[in-house]
């Protein structure tokens, strides 16, 4: 499944300052669907190069991670249980430093 | 995932201002998640008018800024006083509040951090065609903070960095003839204050950090549009004008967001980070959780038992400065006891003679800063010095 991932307020730092990453995730072995917990497992395994505790705590992202699924607040999709298509578009977005 | 967006999605739509509630009792009624954007699910378009409404309801009610008055925006090249110059801008077009705005910048001399910054505002001043001033800490007091540092190393500087800033931006605001500082402090900013107050036992700040405006008896008042505002919608609201608006703000904007590059590279601020994490944390499961913060800071009664401090006028430089901030100055020809200065002099003179741990602390005056001194050289924490000088408000 083709995504588009954007990393911004400073997390773009933690994936070799790369904001935006055209990626390909497939769906678990014996799963037919894609969701937002399955992505952040796959971008912490594949995308962040260093101190993934700025991204993630637990297996959510750190709170004051800004998630935004095809422009929309992820807390509007059902946040980890958010459901991804093809060609859907990712955002996150840090906001605890920058004032 | 559907998509997003406009039409069935959205709860509500545009409509007049005075249908809706004030922001504060809006938070409060939306029940459950607090953000408007989660728990109403409003639209892009929406969310522009709700956001730029509530901030315009804020104004008015508070009577922030009257016909004629000249209004600075400290402007850092942040994501938080950028979003205000831009609202404010357009605000001030959109409903005639008839008040000229400039935009006001310290230079606090930290290569590789505020030189990069100062762009991004330099592009807001031709992008909002607001007038810029910038005030530097080498004009003004002679040294940049690089230079501070090198002396004083990274233990106190923020001290210095806070105490030179906040006067820095009433001489900045003087220079300007403003009649009132507008600053980008937001909802979860204020929270962290209320919580590092109470931690503190700064019955003085915890009284003040939550009003709306501040220092109207002093030369130039300050005032928070942004009060209420959380800062999840500071973020989003750029973000969604991204694809309307020309690369200037882009750069504005995913710049100064750039967290590890854009945090004061002298700052490890390690305490109000763990308030900052401590209020994310409260807000996944409870968004109102700030503003409720905001509620019990604005409410608590301080038993009149407790002792306040005064406002004095500092006798060099001529700034009003609370008395807890006045300090004797040491080994002055004069009678030490009847000369106060405010806490930027102090700090300045110990600079400047050599003797930079002067005024470090919450000592008043020179005994307690030797008996401070000597505990720290045998190695103890000088607790007293706060981490960030953006904690005061």
């Amino acid at each position: 499944m083709q995504l588009t991932l954007e990393f911004g307020g400073g997390l773009e730092l933690l994936c070799d300052s790369v904001k935006i990453h055209k990626v390909n995730v497939n769906p678990q072995d014996g799963e037919d669907k894609l969701n937002m917990k399955d992505l952040l497992a796959w971008v912490r395994t594949n995308l962040i190069k260093e101190r993934p505790e700025m991204f993630m705590k637990g297996d959510s992202v750190r709170p004051g991670v800004l998630v935004l699924v095809n422009d929309c607040d992820w807390e509007l999709s059902g946040q980890l249980d958010t459901t991804l298509e093809e060609k859907d578009v990712v955002v996150f977005i840090s906001t605890l430093h920058g004032g | 995932m559907g998509g997003p967006g406009a039409g069935p999605e959205c709860k509500i739509g545009p409509r007049p201002v005075a249908e809706r509630n004030p922001p504060v009792a809006h938070g409060a009624a939306r029940g459950g998640p607090g953000l408007k954007f989660v728990s109403l699910k409003i639209c892009r378009e929406c969310f522009y008018t709700v956001f730029e409404d509530e901030i315009h309801s804020v104004i008015v009610e508070n009577q922030l800024f009257k016909p004629g008055e000249r209004i600075a925006i400290g402007a850092s090249g942040g994501k938080d006083s950028t979003v205000l110059a831009y609202v404010l801008s357009e605000l001030n077009r959109r409903h005639n509040y008839g008040v000229d705005l400039f935009l006001l910048s310290v230079d606090e001399g930290i290569t590789g951090y505020r030189d990069d910054s100062l762009e991004t505002v330099k592009r807001n001043e031709v992008q909002y065609g607001l007038p810029l001033k910038v005030v530097s800490y080498k004009e003004l007091y002679g040294w940049t903070m690089d230079e501070i540092v090198k002396i004083i190393g990274l233990k106190n500087n923020c001290t210095f960095c806070g105490v030179f800033r906040r006067q820095a931006l009433d001489r900045g605001a003087a220079l300007l003839k403003v009649d009132k500082l507008a600053t980008g402090h937001n909802a979860d900013d204020i929270a962290e204050t209320v919580l590092l107050n109470i931690l503190r036992g700064d019955i003085a700040r915890l009284s003040r950090c939550t009003s709306i405006t501040t220092g109207e008896d002093g030369p130039i008042p300050r005032c928070k549009p942004f009060k209420y505002t959380y800062e999840k919608e500071i973020v989003i609201y750029p973000f969604h004008w991204l694809p309307n608006l020309n690369q200037l703000f882009t750069y504005a904007y995913f710049k100064r967001l750039d967290y590890f590059s854009t945090e004061c590279i002298y700052s490890p601020n390690a305490y109000r980070g763990f308030a900052r994490e401590f209020i994310k944390d409260l807000e996944r499961i409870r968004p109102r959780a700030i503003l409720d913060i905001i509620k019990s800071g604005e409410d608590f009664r301080i038993s009149t038992s407790t002792k306040m401090p005064e406002q004095g006028i500092c006798e060099r430089c001529g700034y009003i400065s609370s008395q807890a901030r006045l300090f004797r100055m040491p080994n002055c020809a004069r009678k030490p006891a009847s000369l106060k200065w405010c806490k930027a002099c102090v700090l300045l003179e110990g600079l400047n003679r050599g003797l930079p741990k002067l005024g470090i602390g919450r000592s008043r005056g020179l005994n307690n800063d030797r008996k401070k001194d000597m505990k720290q050289s045998h190695g103890t924490e000088n607790i007293g010095s706060k981490q960030c000088g953006t904690l005061d408000f």
